[in-house]
Parts: structure tokens; C-alpha cells; sequence
């Protein structure tokens, strides 16, 4: 594994202290009622979508969970549109209609949002298709948890995507509870990659919480997958430092537990090695969330000023208002 | 197989097979995939001979994974595809449930009417055939339920052939719901595309007496009885819906302001289905034009059982809307006890 330069370092370091403000700022604005609803914090998973997403080209696409406010900063999508989404506004990156677990944004190929547990695998399988179909070298990142190797929706599409050697990387992040349930205590066969290779695809496991590490996995897995050779599974290992949602009283899992996971906190694990690499001064990270919450502000202060929807168009989204669909324009242009 | 042969007879299968040919003729984005659709050539035959003309990257048999396949063709909708969408049976569409509800009909809304989902799902439908409770399910007025889908159900060959052109141009996902009893059937076809919106009812026989309310495998019944109500001096106008979802309001309110009086015929059950919703539309909008309470034929209320006559028994007959007909003449319907 290549260590990264300096600047990718820095860049990557400052994106993974972002996400982990703005979650910390959502659960505050929760608290406060700004966001409603349910609100599901990646808080200690952000080595993943922070590694895969800077290594996805702009014009692949992405399908993740409910828990996917990381994933779709890191796609691109605005942190004003996104956090509008939470206090749904008509700004929001899906006009405040989808809310914390429905953030799409279709011009850069962020396709949710899905909360439905596995929901969003066989969508994935779709998008890879019509890039085999249309010959693009185009790849769909889908992310999913290790509770979603559970469901029917797993298997069938992992099948279908092996079977067709479609262009999608699976991007398990395995937290080790499906919501309060431990992975043990749910599964027979706990080696998610071994389970995964039994569909014909490459399929390994690697430290999620080592940003390093997750970058060098998702090189590898984009090389092959754009070569040609189908879809390749990659297990990320992590832990959730915060509750499943807000309303969690974590009653399944020791206190001393989630301690010992912070002792691998991605950002602090990136941050020391840089420190040790003389990259960063030893209280270099205290400038950045420095600089990041000035961003977080700027968003939170856009949300609150976003206006609420009309009732008047209640009924809007549900069919095309014409004829010609996005989709449609999309191909023909 | 050409639209002109056998003098504009098809068969319900053909008419759907000639469908998807020239629609995957005319725009390259249009594919098809399903179960057994390819080598074997669909499980009713209707998409006999495609493979060799397409090649297997557009007619894709699929794994027997109903959830990944109907998934699959969302994701290549909103990825600039055309997908058909075979589901063998209606029955086995339970198991692709959750991409049809959660995902085909949501993701439009809560992407706030970024991502379409251009899709059209087939299915063969109804009972008839003694194929016993798992392989004779009506649910196509039950998918109605589900806003953001579109629900149309042909009833006439000439509606096999071409109602899926507009529910491929449509940009929202489209159901056609094929009644099993009406791909061995012949009946006429266009020549040329005459041009009906997907979402419109058409009458189908005009009468002054009742309007026979229905759609899909409960069509030919309706004409038949209408035939028989004719012999007994009562001329029954059939309303053929085509589309369950939207539901045309305009061409039933208008039928009920000729005859006053309505009969709903619906191969599903009776309990919470589509049969209670048109009824209730007659009573919200045309309540004043009814001489008579609006009567309902339906299947019984039991899983459909294996010997004939009793399947027969549970299903709408001619019998069955005749007698319904002739109580409405009376005022009456058949659950009203007899006086």
C-alpha cells in the first residue's frame, strides 16, 4: 500500500473533520428541532465514504443507505443543499421532500438515500446495467451495511451483478449492528468477504477506520471493475461511535466498547500519521474545524432561510409534470 | 408475424410479441428481461422467437430473483434505459413488492422529481385456468392502490397490441396487467396506432338500461352478458376502464349519466378492492343519476380453489352479472335480502 502525498492527505484529513462537524451539528439542530424525523449519524464511519468517493469519477454513480449524509457530501453534493434537505425546505437537495434518508441529487449521480435495508442493491445492479448496455466505463458505488446481508435483496442482486459481470462495487460497511443486533448474533457465517466470493466476484476485507487503507482498496476495486472484470465486494470494517438514531438507547452494546473504537478514530488515525510525518502540526486539527464550522455555519444559516413549501403544491413529484422525463433528455443530448 | 395477417386477427399473445418487436425496432434503449423470456421463450410464449431476433444483451433471461430483476430495470430506467420488465405472474410479483412500492413509485416523490423511473413492468394475471390459490391472483386493482404507478389492464387484443407503446413513452413506471385467459384469445388489430391515451376508459358497447363497469379477463364476460341482458330487453352499455390507475372518472360518470344504474365487475376479491372504489366514486360524483345501488360482481372471497366447478363458481359469469343486472333493473342488489 502507497501512503498518500501530503496534499491528498490534508484534503482527505479536512473532508472526514467535515462530515464528522456537520453530523455533530445535525444531532445538535435535532436536539433544537430544526430536523425531525429520523436522523441515522455515520460518526466513526467517515474513512469510507471520505476514500471511495474521492476515488469515483464524477460520472459514477452512487446508491447508499439512510445513513448517507457522508456519502453524498463527499459526491459533491452542497452542504447548504443538504442540510436544507434536513430542515425541508424547498431547497433541499430533494426539494425537502426525502428528508435525512432521501437526499438525491441527480446532477451529480447521487441516487439516495434509500431506507429500506438492501433496497438499494438491485437499483444499483439497474444503473450498471445501462452502462454495460450503453458500453460506458461508468461504475456504481453502492454502499450498505453488514445487516443487509441478511436480506433476500443481497443475494439476488450480488447473483445478478456476478452473473452479468456489471460494473458495480459493493461497499459493505460493516459497523457490527444491524441497528442493535450484533453481527454474531444474526448471521451463521460471520467472513462477510468469503460469504461474497461464493457469488464469483473478488471480494476482501479491509480496515475501514484507515483511510489509507480504504483509498488503496477502492483502487484496486475501480482498476478491475473498469477493466472490464464485473463487480468486485470490499468489506469495510468499522464501528458507529454514536447511537443507531437519535431515538437508541444503546442498550446492546458496552459502554467500554465503543471507548475501545474511539481509540481507532479514522480522523485521529490519518491526523497522528501525518503529525509523525511532520505533514501537520500537532494542534493542526483544531484550525481545521476551525475553518469547517465557519462552512457548516454558512449552510445551516442558507437552510434556515430556505422557505417552506407551498401547500398549494402538495401533490407535486408524483408523475413528470410533461412528457420528456430527465432521463429522456439526459439520453438524447 | 405481421399486423396484417390472418386478415388483422391476432392472437392476445401475438399482439403483445408484435408490441415489443416494433418498439425494440424503433428505439435502441428498449430491452427486455424476465424469467424464461429468452431461451425458452417466455412462459406464455408470448416472447416466442425474440432472442434470435434481438440477441440475448435484449431479450435477458434473468435468475429467478424477481427482486434484483424488477430492481435492476428501475436502476436502468434512471440510467437512460427503456426496460420491459416480464414478471411471469402477478403472483410472483410479491416477491418484487418492495422495488415496486418503496422504489418504483417513491423514488420520483422523495428525489422531489429528480429521478423518473421510465419502467414497464408485465405480468400475466387472473384465475380460470385451474392453476389453484398461488397462480390465480388478482391483484391489479390492489396495485392501484399505490400512487406514483400507472395501471392499465388491455381487455381487447387490439389493447395487447398497442397500449404498450404509450406506457413505454411514459415517463413514470407503467403495470400492464395481462389476463392469462386473453393470450390464446383472436381479436381484431389496428392496422396503425389509433392513438389512445393510456388513461382513458373506452365503452366498448353502448346501451341506455345499466352500465357494466370492468376491465382486463372480466371483458368478454361484460359483452357476453350484455349479449344475454339484450335477449331480456335490458341494453347494458360496457365501460372496458383500461387503466386502474388513474382511474377515468369522466367516461363513468358520464356512462352512469346515460343509464342510471351500474353494475362493477372485477375478477378480484370484493373486500377493500378496486369494485368498493368505483362505487364510491359513482356515490361521490353521480350519486343523483343512480336509480338503483350500485352492484358488484367479484370473485369469491376464498383462495381460488383447483376443480373447475368450483373455480368457476367463485369467478364472475355471465350468469352471475346477468342476475346482478336484472335486481339492478329492480332497484336491488344482490346482497339485499330477498323480499
Amino acid at each position: 500500500m502507497n501512503d498518500l502525498d501530503t496534499t491528498t492527505r490534508a484534503e482527505m484529513l479536512r473532508d472526514m473533520v467535515f462530515v464528522r462537524r456537520f453530523e455533530e451539528r445535525c444531532a445538535q439542530l435535532y436536539q433544537q428541532t430544526k430536523i425531525r424525523g429520523f436522523l441515522h449519524l455515520y460518526v466513526g464511519e467517515e474513512a469510507i465514504a471520505t476514500g471511495v468517493c474521492h476515488r469515483l469519477r464524477p460520472d459514477d454513480a452512487v446508491v447508499a443507505t439512510y445513513r448517507e449524509h457522508g456519502h453524498a457530501l463527499m459526491k459533491g453534493v452542497s452542504a447548504e443543499s443538504v442540510m436544507a434537505e434536513m430542515f425541508g425546505r424547498v431547497d433541499g437537495c430533494s426539494g425537502g421532500r426525502g428528508g435525512s434518508m432521501h437526499l438525491f441529487d441527480a446532477e451529480h449521480r447521487f441516487y439516495g438515500g434509500n431506507a429500506i435495508v438492501a433496497g438499494g442493491l438491485p437499483v444499483a445492479v439497474g444503473l450498471a446495467l445501462a452502462e454495460k448496455l450503453a458500453g460506458r466505463d461508468r461504475v456504481t458505488a453502492c454502499f450498505f451495511g453488514e445487516g443487509a446481508m441478511a436480506e433476500g435483496e443481497f443475494h439476488e442482486s450480488m447473483n445478478l451483478a456476478a452473473l452479468w459481470d456489471l460494473p458495480v462495487l459493493f461497499c459493505c460497511e460493516n459497523n457490527r449492528y444491524a441497528m442493535g443486533t450484533a453481527l454474531a448474533r444474526s448471521e451463521a457465517q460471520t467472513d462477510l468477504a468469503l460469504r461474497a466470493s461464493g457469488y464469483g466476484m473478488p471480494a476482501w476485507s479491509v480496515d475501514g477506520m484507515d483511510l489509507e487503507a480504504v483509498v488503496d482498496s477502492t483502487e484496486r476495486a475501480l482498476t478491475a471493475i473498469r477493466a472490464g472484470g464485473g463487480p468486485v465486494f470490499v468489506e469495510f470494517q468499522t464501528y458507529r461511535f454514536r447511537a443507531h438514531s437519535m431515538y437508541d438507547p444503546e442498550l446492546y452494546r458496552d459502554k467500554g466498547e465503543v471507548t475501545e473504537w474511539r481509540e481507532h478514530d479514522p480522523i485521529h488515525m490519518l491526523f497522528d500519521r501525518m503529525v509523525a510525518d511532520g505533514q501537520i502540526e500537532a494542534d493542526g486539527l483544531a484550525a481545521i474545524e476551525q475553518e469547517v464550522d465557519a462552512r457548516i455555519e454558512l449552510a445551516v444559516v442558507y437552510a434556515d432561510a430556505s422557505p417552506i413549501e407551498d401547500i398549494a403544491t402538495l401533490e407535486r413529484h408524483l408523475y413528470a409534470p410533461n412528457p420528456e422525463s430527465p432521463t429522456l433528455q439526459e439520453v438524447t443530448s | 408475424m405481421s399486423a396484417t395477417d390472418n386478415n388483422g386477427q391476432m392472437t392476445g399473445r401475438e399482439a403483445m410479441r408484435e408490441a415489443m418487436r416494433q418498439a425494440m425496432l424503433a428505439d435502441d434503449r428498449v430491452f427486455l428481461m424476465g424469467e424464461d423470456v429468452g431461451r425458452y421463450g417466455g412462459c406464455f410464449a408470448v416472447s416466442a422467437g425474440m432472442l434470435d431476433e434481438f440477441g440475448p444483451d435484449r431479450v435477458r433471461d434473468t435468475p429467478l430473483s424477481e427482486s434484483a430483476f424488477v430492481g435492476a430495470g428501475i436502476g436502468a430506467a434512471i440510467g437512460g434505459m427503456r426496460p420491459i420488465v416480464e414478471i411471469m405472474t402477478v403472483n410472483f410479483s410479491l416477491l418484487a413488492l418492495d422495488q415496486i412500492m418503496n422504489n418504483a413509485a417513491t423514488l420520483r416523490h422523495m428525489s422531489g422529481g429528480q429521478v423518473g423511473v421510465p419502467l414497464v413492468i408485465r405480468m400475466t394475471t387472473g384465475g380460470g385456468r385451474q392453476l389453484a390459490a398461488q397462480h390465480s391472483h388478482s391483484l391489479d386493482g390492489w396495485y392501484g392502490h399505490i400512487p406514483g404507478l400507472k395501471i392499465v389492464a388491455p381487455g381487447t387484443i387490439d389493447d395487447f397490441r398497442w397500449m404498450l407503446g404509450p406506457a413505454l413513452d411514459d415517463p413514470d413506471p407503467v403495470i400492464i396487467f395481462e389476463n392469462g385467459g386473453l393470450y390464446g384469445a383472436s381479436g381484431e388489430v389496428s392496422e396503425t396506432d389509433p392513438g389512445l391515451p393510456l388513461d382513458r376508459a373506452i365503452v366498448r358497447r353502448s346501451g341506455h338500461d345499466i352500465s357494466l363497469i370492468t376491465f382486463g379477463g372480466t371483458l368478454p364476460t361484460c359483452l357476453d352478458a350484455a349479449q344475454e341482458l339484450a335477449t331480456q330487453g335490458v341494453e347494458a352499455e360496457v365501460v372496458d376502464l383500461r387503466s386502474l390507475r388513474p382511474l377515468d372518472d369522466t367516461t363513468i360518470m358520464s356512462s352512469i349519466a346515460r343509464t342510471h344504474r351500474a353494475i362493477v365487475v372485477d375478477e378480484g376479491w370484493k373486500s377493500v378492492g378496486i369494485s368498493g372504489e368505483i362505487a364510491t366514486r359513482i356515490m361521490e360524483q353521480a350519486f343523483y343519476e343512480l336509480d338503483a345501488p350500485v352492484g358488484r360482481v367479484c370473485t369469491a372471497e376464498i383462495p381460488l380453489p383447483y376443480p373447475r366447478h368450483l373455480e368457476l363458481a367463485a369467478m364472475p359469469s355471465v350468469d352471475r352479472i346477468v342476475a346482478a343486472a336484472q335486481l339492478a333493473m329492480q332497484g336491488r342488489t344482490p346482497e339485499m335480502a330477498v323480499a
